[in-house]
């Protein structure tokens, strides 16, 4: 088993003047983890979440990261090249908004294959095989290929989005509601995606969710937030069956039976 | 009591300081080839979109001993041709010609001449959109830092897209290149025909865009590669036809509409080669090339 | 009453559990103290089956998941000993990455109801633990397939998700899933609550076959003909129960 942390998050804090966007968060990420990070909006999980993605700048704190040649740099310390590199490579983002993180004037394929061609494949075949391949891995069929993504409904934008990303086999995926714009029946579609890429690909993932029952079915680990702290943290199933801070036991409690 | 007279326009119409800001700029482009530099565009006595940035590029860089030539779609007759080269000979007073050969300047909209051009002589372009990741990244600042950092799987993106949707890549103007192996270029919006012709080439060729205002080189010799796949390598489109006129193979025609029943013919889009090609004794069938005009010639013979 | 029948089975228990209390503390209604339990105090060795026994709410399920990891606790030690190493790990110190490390190889769960995942088929239910231990698929699945059908679940149900199946089928499915593995600690939540006769004898040669194998089970058996069938000791959670008895 892998017992070094792929990223450690040490006293962060993201200040606006003297509002608090989040403060002494604490926490390490292993390799094929999910940490899911809850709470209601305005609780600082999405600031949380682009700090420790880079696309904010923190206040202060410590953010390092596991790179493929075993070094361990915060990443304040990278070059704008190797984080944007390490963002394109070894780094995914999902976004609520299908449309932020695709490109909706290009094909579907085009989308997929973006990130071989940033990396340098410049074989349009061996581009457009993987693309295919990797557009029915998200059970979007090979034939859509060419087409545009604004012809694609919100849970195939979606799914599209993850492809998208996940073609270059990063190793740490950051997600911001995936599931939050969908339909209850596509979202369901979506998260059993998620729930076995991750699997199988060993992701490590950040998933930022106020969906209690996204986490609970995706995620190991749970952090709990609560006005830009974190209030409680531990095993998911923990948090969720035996909540000790008054504020998880109200999230808890808000949840509708199934 | 002398009568006091305005002042005549100044030398080739810019002011010194001007031209000065703009050589400098000029200067660094040419140190850095493919770089956008960015420069102070004037106004110029005529709209943007009719050649503001190669006109300045041009004011900086004449003297009085040079002899312009001006293009506009490979022809020196055009309205805008006829009327840049009359502005030069009026505020600067210096000689132009028609003839590739005979210029030290060549300011072009849309072509490169189709004879070579010599070690001395400057190639002036004029570009309407200077940026080649603008078409998806429309962002000013996102694409400064993309060139640099060479991120530029963008422009293949574009390529890519055109192989998907057309089966080849369908881009045939304003094709973009790598220069040096560095900068990734917008060569202005001359047919990809046409950009061969850049590569290694012993002319100094600038690039002027007055309303993006930036300014852009290339030196004498510099290596000019157009962007491409392995399995879909650079290709330059060929004409079937030759020269109506002068009977020139293997260079750019512009499509002639000779009748209202389909009558066209092939011609060369480069005005002087071809006028160079006829007094050299080169004909070509001056005829209809193809449509009912041409069935109806032949049935007479 | 203590059966003891494992006189047999000697050698360092695979569980301690020691002075082990929990108590909720429920913030939504200012903050009231509910103790559970108190002083909860066995071991549990390799082929014994150790039983709970007392009458309901009186924090028999709560034991069972303090030892999963699931509840917290709030004093002593909950030791897990390595088969094969001989190390111990103390649960109670609640590490996620402890607890998802036992629970991955050394403690299995059958709690009384199945968690369905949307759109996961029985099979994959069952064939998980295997998959997460790097076991390939198809081996996997035609194991979990052989289990549903020992415990006599109709093959018709084995591509679709749990979500829409009798009690007694979800049961089956979810004791499938829990002996897939040779887990040294097997927790057992009333197995057999809702099963018909000829299933709660296979799941009573099941247990059994775990007990030979060197499985230390931890249960729960309202079921009398269960319990007697299959424990080795019995003890009254009464005697660390801090509730009065229901």
């Amino acid at each position: 088993m892998n017992s070094d942390p792929i990223l450690s998050v040490r006293k962060l804090e993201k200040r606006y003047g003297n509002f608090i966007g989040c403060t002494d968060i604490s926490f390490d990420v292993w390799p094929g983890e999910v940490v899911a990070i809850v709470g209601e909006s305005g609780s600082g999980k999405t600031t949380l979440l682009n700090c420790i993605s880079t696309r904010m700048e923190r206040s202060s704190g410590e953010i390092r990261y596991r790179m493929r040649d075993r070094r361990y740099p915060d990443l304040a310390e990278l070059s704008e090249a190797e984080l944007r590199f390490l963002m394109r490579t070894d780094w995914g983002f999902v976004h609520q908004n299908p449309a932020d993180g695709l490109r909706m004037q290009v094909s579907a394929g085009a989308n997929v294959g973006e990130r071989l061609m940033a990396i340098g494949d410049r074989n349009y075949g061996e581009i457009r095989r993987r693309a295919s391949d990797w557009l029915e891995r998200v059970e979007i069929a090979a034939t859509r290929i060419d087409d545009m993504p604004v012809s694609f409904s919100g849970g195939m934008r979606q799914r599209l989005q993850i492809a998208r990303n996940l073609v270059t086999h990063p190793r740490l995926i950051f997600m911001d509601e995936p599931t939050g714009g969908l339909d209850v029946s596509v979202q369901a579609r979506v998260l059993d995606l998620l729930r076995m890429l991750v699997s199988d690909l060993s992701l490590s993932v950040i998933i930022v969710t106020h969906d209690l029952a996204v986490a609970r079915l995706l995620s190991q680990r749970m952090i709990v937030m609560k006005s830009g702290r974190i209030v409680e943290q531990g095993l998911t199933d923990r948090v969720m069956d035996d909540p000790s801070h008054p504020y998880t036991q109200l999230l808890v409690a808000s949840i509708l039976e199934n | 009591m002398k009568k006091p007279s305005l002042p005549a326009y100044n030398f080739a119409y810019l002011d010194e300081q001007t031209k000065r800001m703009i050589r400098r700029a000029i200067l660094k482009a040419i140190a850095i080839p493919g770089y956008q530099v960015p420069f102070a565009s004037r106004e110029m006595p005529m709209p943007y979109g009719w050649g503001t940035g190669g006109v300045q590029v041009t004011a900086s860089i004449l003297g009085p001993d040079d002899v312009l030539k001006v293009i506009d779609q490979g022809a020196d007759d055009t309205t805008n041709a006829v009327s840049i080269r009359d502005f030069f000979a009026k505020v600067a007073d210096v000689a132009t010609t028609t003839r590739t050969t005979d210029a030290t300047i060549i300011q072009t909209r849309h072509r490169i001449p189709e004879t070579p051009l010599t070690q001395g002589q400057i190639i002036v372009y004029q570009v309407p959109i200077p940026e080649p990741l603008r078409f998806l990244e429309p962002r000013e600042t996102e694409t400064r830092v993309m060139h640099a950092l060479e991120e530029y799987g963008l422009v293949h993106v574009k390529l890519y897209e055109d192989i998907a949707q057309h089966g080849h890549i369908a881009t045939t103007y304003a094709y973009p290149v790598k220069v040096e192996g560095r900068y990734v270029m917008d060569p202005s919006p001359i047919p990809k025909f046409d950009n061969p012709k850049m590569h290694r080439s012993p002319a100094l060729q600038l690039f002027g865009a007055g309303r993006e205002k930036r300014i852009y080189a290339l030196p004498p010799f510099t290596n000019v590669i157009s962007l491409d796949f392995e399995d879909h390598p650079f290709k330059v489109q060929r004409f079937e036809s030759r020269c109506a006129l002068c009977d020139a193979q293997d260079v750019y025609m512009d499509e002639v509409i000779t009748d209202d029943r389909g009558g066209r013919m092939f011609v060369c889009s480069d005005t002087d080669h071809c006028e160079t090609r006829r007094s050299e004794g080169y004909q070509g069938a001056g005829l209809p090339q193809h449509g009912a005009a041409k069935a109806d010639w032949e049935a007479a013979q | 009453m203590v059966v003891d029948n494992s006189s047999a089975m000697a050698g360092a228990p695979l569980l301690s559990v020691e002075d082990v209390s929990k108590s909720f503390t429920i913030h939504l209604r200012g903050g009231v103290r509910l103790p559970v339990v108190a002083n909860v105090t066995f071991d549990v060795s390799a082929g014994e089956c150790l039983v709970l026994g007392g009458p309901s709410g009186i924090g028999k399920s709560s034991i069972l998941r303090m030892i999963f990891g699931n509840y917290a606790v709030d004093a002593g030690r909950i030791l897990v000993r390595d088969r094969s190493t001989g190390d111990v790990a103390d649960l109670a110190s609640g590490d996620p990455r402890l607890v998802l490390g036992l629970r991955r190889n050394h403690i299995g769960y059958v709690s009384q109801f199945l968690r369905a995942i949307p759109r996961v088929s029985a099979l994959d239910v069952v064939a998980e633990p295997l998959l997460a231990r790097g076991v390939e698929r198809k081996v996997a699945s035609n194991r979990a397939a052989a289990m549903l059908e020992r415990l006599n679940l109709p093959s018709a149900l084995f591509n679709l998700p749990p979500a829409t199946f009798s009690g007694g089928e979800k049961q089956r499915v979810n004791i499938a899933r829990g002996f897939m593995i040779d887990y040294s600690i097997l927790l057992l939540d009333e197995p057999t609550a809702s099963l018909d006769e000829t299933n709660r004898d296979v799941v009573v040669t099941m247990i059994r076959e775990k007990l030979t194998a060197g499985t230390a089970i931890l249960g729960i058996f309202h079921d009398v003909p269960v319990r007697e069938a299959v424990a080795t000791k019995i003890i009254n959670v009464a005697a660390f129960s801090t509730r009065e008895a229901a």
